[in-house]
């Protein structure tokens, strides 16, 4: 029990102290995780508001495929970027395996899906009568588009949030693609990961407490937007 | 001459059965003209064909501006406005739900502050403001949809059963919206409704839709 207090103590000394390592970790971590998130938002929202806002062939296959893909398996995505991104893959020549630009790569296929199906449930559950109101007071096409994925905020910043949530706590594809190269590809949950196998607890539960309390924060935010959102939509008479 | 409609002929059938059988009718001269009939006779859906909302299966409906036909496009659509019984009240401010009309037709800057002011004073909303839409009882929705339609000054403006919904102080705050605008005489108003007093009250000219087609009661 001892030595379990002790490595707390360490931990909360690390973080005090803002000590170098352990900050240069949490920098690269959300580079990772924020790059990923951002590309990951820029290709899902459209992808959601074409799902949610058109009707096309293929539409109910794409969006069956999408929340498949919201739970993929880290470690399956992880294998399936190595095999691309390795020497002898397809995109091998370009020499990106083992670095933050393959932890971005996989982390933003883990995200996208995410995103991606949240954005397309949340512009389906407008009311349709806003498109008409829109379209009755001369909004172009783009206009009444434009006007609905606004009404539908609330529910797209959630699921960019439980996106960010899922890519922050995430280890089994960067730890496959990333190879946790001290100062190069180590985030916190990678650290954890090999600290923890080293027997050296102080750092692992430093990054521990850090993950928690950012879990806790994106949870948090995600409560409360869900929460104004439901207030909101409780207005309606 | 300000903007005319002239609806020929139009027929519009869903699933097989057909609402509007040959409708026609001149909208030719500013004022009021109220539409009546019962429930699913196809006063609404007569309403969004004329407001190049929906599509219709046979017959034609032109604009006209100085006896010249207008193309039927964005330029077109932004002439004229339609109320629809539930507004769709967008999850913002009551100034900014008003404001959204010009905003779309890239207006902004202090003459846009005034003329949503003004909208918002000519519905009695103005001390709502600020306000979130979603927050407004039923009444002052229904005022909302007609200052966001107002706004815009079109020149001819469709109400969808603007008092359907409301309580009977809300009416008559509509009723007198409407005849505020009757007496500025700008546009032409067609308006909905199954209540033959306030069609009495409102019209310049009543009109009937009966087994999909319009009857003038002035003829």
């Amino acid at each position: 029990m001892e030595y379990i207090i002790g490595a707390f103590i360490k931990a909360f000394s690390l973080i005090f102290n803002l000590d170098q390592e352990l900050i240069a970790i949490i920098i690269l971590s959300f580079k990772v995780s924020g790059g990923a998130l951002i590309i990951a938002t820029f290709a899902g929202l459209p992808m959601g508001a074409m799902t949610g806002l058109k009707r096309f062939r293929g539409r109910g296959i794409i969006i069956s495929i999408l929340n498949t893909f919201m739970g993929l398996p880290p470690v399956v995505v992880g294998l399936f970027v190595y095999l691309i991104l390795s020497r002898s893959g397809p995109l091998g020549f370009m020499a990106l395996l083992y670095s933050p630009t393959a932890m971005i790569i996989a982390q933003c296929i883990l995200a996208f899906p995410i995103v991606a199906s949240l954005c397309h449930s949340a512009i389906i559950s407008v009311d349709p009568i806003i498109k008409q109101a829109s379209m009755a007071l001369g909004a172009t096409p783009l206009q009444v588009t434009a006007t609905i994925v606004k009404e539908a905020r609330y529910g797209i910043i959630s699921g960019i949030m439980a996106a960010l949530g899922r890519v922050m706590a995430e280890v089994g594809a960067i730890l496959i693609v990333g190879g946790n190269i001290a100062g190069y590809t180590r985030v916190m949950t990678t650290t954890i990961a090999l600290e923890t196998d080293k027997g050296n607890f102080e750092l692992a539960l430093a990054l521990g407490i850090i993950l928690l309390t950012i879990s806790l924060i994106i949870n948090s935010a995600l409560h409360l937007i869900q929460k104004k959102g439901m207030v909101e939509a409780n207005r309606w008479v | 001459m300000g903007l005319r409609l002239t609806v020929s002929d139009i027929w519009k059938t869903y699933n097989g059965d057909a609402v509007l059988k040959g409708c026609s009718f001149p909208f030719d001269s500013s004022g009021i003209y109220v539409l009546m009939g019962p429930n699913g006779c196809g006063k609404s859906t007569f309403l969004r064909i004329c407001c190049l909302l929906e599509e219709y299966d046979k017959g034609e409906i032109n604009y006209f501006l100085d006896n010249n036909m207008l193309e039927k496009d964005i330029g077109l659509r932004r002439r004229i406005s339609l109320v629809l019984p539930k507004i769709g009240v967008f999850n913002t401010t009551v100034y900014k739900n008003v404001e959204y009309g010009l905003k779309i037709r890239g207006m902004t800057g202090k003459e846009t502050e005034e003329k949503v002011d003004r909208a918002l004073d000519f519905v009695g909303l103005y001390h709502k403001k600020k306000h979130n839409a979603l927050t407004l009882s039923s009444g002052e929705i229904q005022r909302l949809g007609i200052a966001r339609a107002f706004v815009i000054e079109p020149e001819m403006l469709f109400l969808d059963e603007p008092t359907a919904s409301i309580d009977q102080k809300n009416t008559e705050i509509i009723e007198d919206i409407i005849l505020k605008m009757k007496r500025e005489g700008r546009s032409i108003v067609v308006i909905t409704t199954h209540d033959k007093s306030q069609a009495e009250k409102l019209a310049d000219r009543i009109l009937i839709m009966k087994n999909g087609s319009i009857i003038d009661t002035n003829s």
